[in-house]
Formats: C-alpha cells, sequence, structure tokens
C-alpha cells in the first residue's frame, strides 16, 4: 500500500454512463491484477475505489460508471490534473491456481479487471478463455481482448451484439479454474452453476480502503472478511451464497 | 523550541494528537504507513465482552464533508483482543494505549473493564456511553445522567486506571451528563460520538444503510463538536478529549483554546491514512504562526 499522485493522460467516456481514465504515475509502483487504487476526489470526502484495468510502464488505465456525486465529479477531471491515489489495495487474484486453462466472466464494470489478469495470464503463456456480458450493444464499452490472444465471447442479454442471453449460459466445457468479477447476482448465479473452483471478486461501499473502519466487512464461511483488505476477491469455498 | 506534551488523567502524552477509536483498528493497518508511536496514543476499536459482526452491509454512506457509518462495534470480543490484539499491537507500538470498552448491559461494561485493566500496555479507560449503531446498548446508557452515573460508578469499582466516558451528542443536555460523570467518579470526559443521520438512495428509494441510520462524522461535525467541549469545559474540572471532525493543527489548537486536553481524529484517517501523522508534523510550525510555545498552557485559554 502506497500513497501516490498521479497525472491525468486521459478521461473520455466509453458510453453514456462509463469512462476509462489513464493516469501517468511512477512506474515503480507495485499494483497486481485484482487490486484496486483508491482516489481523492475534490469536493467529496471519502476516496472512490476503482479496479486496475491496466498498469504498464507507469500508466495506469481505470474504467469506471457514473453512478452517483464522486463519480460525477471524476467524470468532469480534466487532463494535466493530479490526482492523489492509495496504491495496491486489496488483495488481488492468486494467479498460481490458473492451471492449464483458465476461464475468466465479467459483466458490465466488472469486466475491467479482467483486462489486467487476462494480460497477466497471456504473458505466462497460458491460453484464457474469457466470456463477458452487458445488457445490450449500447452497454458494450470493451474489445480489447481480443488483441491478447483471448479466446472472448461475448454475451447481450437481449441478443443485440454476440451472443444472447446471460455469461452463465455460454460458458466453455473445459476450463481448469474460474477467476469471476461483475454484479453480486451474476457471481451468485455463476457460483451456482459452475463447480470449478474459483475467485470471485466483489464490491463493497468501502469508508477507507485499506483495513481501518471495518465499514465492509462480511461474513465468510472462513470468517469475517473485510472486502477492501481480504478481500476483493474471495475464493468459492469461502462464498456465504 | 514549542513544547508539545500535555498530561491527560496524570499520564504524560508526547503530544495531544490520538487517533479516535473505531478508525485505527488496532493500530496495525496505520503501522503500514507511518510509526504510529509519533502519536500521543490511539484509542483502539470499541471493545465488547463477546465478538461482534456489526451490522449487515452497506454500512457505509458519503455525507457533505463526512460521513456516515453503521459498523455496529464490529470487535473479536475482550478476551481475543488481550491475547491477540494486544501481543500484536506491542510489535508496533510502545507507549500506553487507550482501551475503548462498550457494552449492552451495566454487567458488561464492568466485566469488559475489569479485565482490560489486568492489561499493563492499556493507560486509559474509555468508555463508550454513547455508539448511536447498535440496538439496546451503548446509547442508552449515555443519554440520561442517572444511567450514566450508574456506568461510571460500576466501573470505577473496577480500575485504578484512568476512566474516560465518551458522550454522545444525541441527548438534550450533555453538560448535565458530564458533570454527572465527574460526581460519579470519571477523570476525564470525551466528546463527541457520531451525530445520528441517515441518507437515501434516490435509485432505489430507500436508505443507503442497511441500519437506516448512521453515525455523522467528519469536518462537518467540527463546530457543533466545539461548542460542546466549550461547554463541558465551563461545568466540570476534570479534562476534557475533543473530538468531532477534527483534520488539521489548527483544529486541534480551536479544541484546546475551547477546552480539550487532548484531542483525537476520526473520520481524516480514513480519508487519509497520514492525517495524524500530518497534523502531528504541523503542530509546530502552526504554533509558532500563532505565538504559542506550550500547548498544555493553552488549554481552555478562550474562555474569559
Amino acid at each position: 500500500m502506497q500513497e501516490n499522485t498521479f497525472v491525468l493522460l486521459e478521461n473520455t467516456p466509453f458510453t453514456d454512463s462509463i469512462y476509462r481514465m489513464r493516469l501517468q504515475g511512477a512506474e515503480d509502483i507495485p499494483m497486481l491484477p485484482g487490486q484496486f487504487v483508491n482516489l481523492k476526489i475534490p469536493g467529496v470526502f471519502l476516496r472512490r475505489p476503482i479496479s486496475v484495468c491496466d498498469w504498464e510502464g507507469g500508466v495506469l488505465t481505470l474504467i469506471y460508471r457514473v453512478v452517483g456525486e464522486g463519480t460525477r465529479i471524476m467524470a468532469d477531471m480534466k487532463t494535466g490534473q493530479e490526482v492523489d491515489l492509495l496504491t495496491g489495495l486489496g488483495n488481488g487474484y492468486d494467479l498460481s491456481l490458473a492451471g492449464e486453462r483458465p476461464l475468466l466472466v465479467g459483466g458490465g464494470v466488472g469486466i475491467p479487471p479482467l483486462y489486467f489478469l487476462a494480460k497477466s495470464l497471456r504473458k505466462q503463456g497460458l491460453p484464457v478463455s474469457l466470456v463477458v456480458g452487458f445488457r445490450n450493444k449500447r452497454d458494450v464499452f470493451m474489445d480489447a481482448f481480443s488483441p491478447l490472444g483471448c479466446d472472448v465471447t461475448l454475451v447481450t442479454e437481449d441478443g443485440s451484439m454476440g451472443e444472447k442471453g446471460l455469461v452463465i449460459d455460454h460458458l466453455p466445457k473445459h476450463a481448469t479454474h474460474l477467476f469471476a468479477c461483475g454484479p453480486e447476482p451474476m457471481l451468485r448465479a455463476l457460483s451456482a452453476v459452475c463447480p470449478l473452483d474459483g475467485q470471485y471478486s466483489l464490491e463493497a461501499r468501502m469508508g477507507c480502503g485499506f483495513g481501518a473502519c471495518m465499514g465492509c466487512t462480511m461474513e465468510t464461511l472462513s470468517g469475517p472478511k473485510r472486502i477492501c483488505r481480504e478481500g476483493p476477491v474471495l475464493r468459492k469455498g469461502d462464498l456465504p451464497w | 523550541m514549542v513544547n508539545l506534551s500535555v498530561t491527560l488523567c496524570g499520564l504524560p502524552l508526547d503530544n495531544p494528537v490520538i487517533p479516535a477509536s473505531g478508525t485505527f483498528g488496532y493500530g496495525w493497518e496505520f503501522a503500514a504507513w507511518y510509526d504510529i508511536n509519533r502519536l500521543g496514543t490511539f484509542s483502539f476499536k470499541g471493545t465488547t465482552l463477546h465478538p461482534r459482526l456489526g451490522n449487515p452491509l452497506p454500512r457505509i454512506a458519503e455525507t457533505p464533508s463526512g460521513m456516515l457509518n453503521a459498523v455496529g462495534l464490529q470487535n473479536p470480543g475482550v478476551d481475543r483482543v488481550i491475547s491477540e490484539e494486544l501481543p500484536r499491537m506491542r510489535e508496533v507500538f510502545h507507549k500506553p494505549v487507550m482501551a475503548n470498552i462498550s457494552g449492552f448491559s451495566l454487567d458488561e461494561y464492568v466485566e469488559v473493564a475489569r479485565r482490560l485493566d489486568g492489561e499493563e500496555d492499556v493507560g486509559w479507560l474509555e468508555i463508550n456511553i454513547s455508539c448511536p449503531n447498535v440496538h439496546g446498548g451503548g446509547l442508552s446508557f449515555g443519554t440520561s445522567p442517572e444511567a450514566a452515573s450508574q456506568v461510571t460508578g460500576a466501573v470505577r469499582k473496577v480500575t485504578h486506571k484512568p476512566l474516560i466516558l465518551k458522550l454522545s451528542p444525541n441527548v438534550g443536555d450533555i453538560v448535565s451528563i458530564a458533570k454527572a460523570c465527574e460526581d460519579a467518579g470519571a477523570d476525564g470526559i470525551s466528546l463527541i460520538n457520531t451525530l445520528m443521520g441517515m441518507r437515501l438512495d434516490l435509485h432505489r428509494r430507500q436508505p443507503i444503510l442497511k441500519n437506516v441510520t448512521g453515525g455523522l462524522s467528519g469536518p462537518a461535525v467540527f463546530p457543533l463538536a466545539l461548542r460542546m467541549v466549550w461547554q463541558v469545559y465551563e461545568a466540570v474540572k476534570i479534562p476534557i478529549v475533543g473530538m468531532g471532525g477534527v483534520s488539521s493543527a489548527r483544529d486541534v489548537l480551536e479544541m484546546m483554546l475551547a477546552g480539550a486536553t487532548a484531542v483525537q481524529v476520526g473520520a481524516a484517517n480514513l480519508r487519509d491514512p497520514m492525517a495524524c501523522l500530518r497534523i502531528v508534523e504541523e503542530l509546530p510550525g502552526v504554533m509558532e504562526e500563532y505565538h504559542i510555545t506550550s500547548l498544555q498552557e493553552i488549554i481552555g485559554g478562550a474562555h474569559a
């Protein structure tokens, strides 16, 4: 965990409510796939936790949905502005559990952290299958997985792009380990139908983001866990659903 | 050279900056950010007799210049605090710590205080009779002078350590409650705990917090806290630990001039993990700016 100053390089909308932010920081800041950063935003008190979408060569990519006051201010932040970030928060995914054929499943704004994960798994030479779900064509914001050489299945609920249905209807038959991130209903459905051992990344309203306030503690099968500290990635066997 | 040291209920503090209970865990989370021995002391997470998971999520909401929390006293229970948390804390903190105690009955307050009284590392007992986030406990002891007096008197019998009663602002007359605690044997008063508030989620048309209400803290409450410290200082002789929205060295000076012997910092720690260190480091320069050479000498200095 560190506090670092980044400089905003780019802040552009993908869709009506989804934005991509790229920030320049020092190259040697440690960040792992599945970890998050906590942004100080002028005008609101609490920081806003956002998953790392990509981190390479000192450039941090964040993809976020505008849902309230804090993210609305984020969307108005200008290129060149300095941003105070707490970095290296949360446990991140354990890549050593991937096996020979990892499967990545994401929904909506749960998809971005899977990009950094997919890239890291591809660097290890592993074949990566990816199933990503959106509500409809207008919500689709991410198509950057193909250059990584991933086997991508795109699913929309109304079939307006890619396959029709839910991500759980389009899971490949052969995989060794599941990495998932998305809204809780999707994660619950996934854990119910997918027998694979896996790692599920959860979200919660947080106070501090570094384990101090106990604001995001959830009861799991192996005891209480702070989503910000022992999470956000929980092992399937710990999920209380 | 300026002098930051103060004496709180007979025990020396290198400086008056104390992270508030519930925002600092047992110190370990912050030792990753800085040497927490730079602090006067800290007040550890509110401790009950039995382990508590706290309230269901969400427990946190944003407010103008502050936040709401409804954590609900999550803690591992006094026995594990003594067997696990205090030994771990000793690795990173080498001064007397302030133990924060909560309860759902008179017997619980007494029993937790009795067990923590035996711990050498504990310098002060801070008795929370003001938690707004648990039902049937905490706050109900802090809303009448009679109940506050009862808790103070009962805990007084089982400890010789300095006893500080932490008061709620969610009352009609905080001064009468502070006086009742003093008369029943308290060595100090800390105030204020959070103010009860709420926010709604416009999408769902429901309260954001699962607990519906939560405790408001942060800079928004500072003027109200300062006013209450001022009023209590006029009424009691025992030392006051002032808190509520403190986030800068200047806030510390205001609190002390209003009557606080020491100052707790809460919500600021959650926004800035190094908030308390920054305040400690800024204090000497800010003191010089206002021609203050010793903090002990300015306590209550704004009262004519």
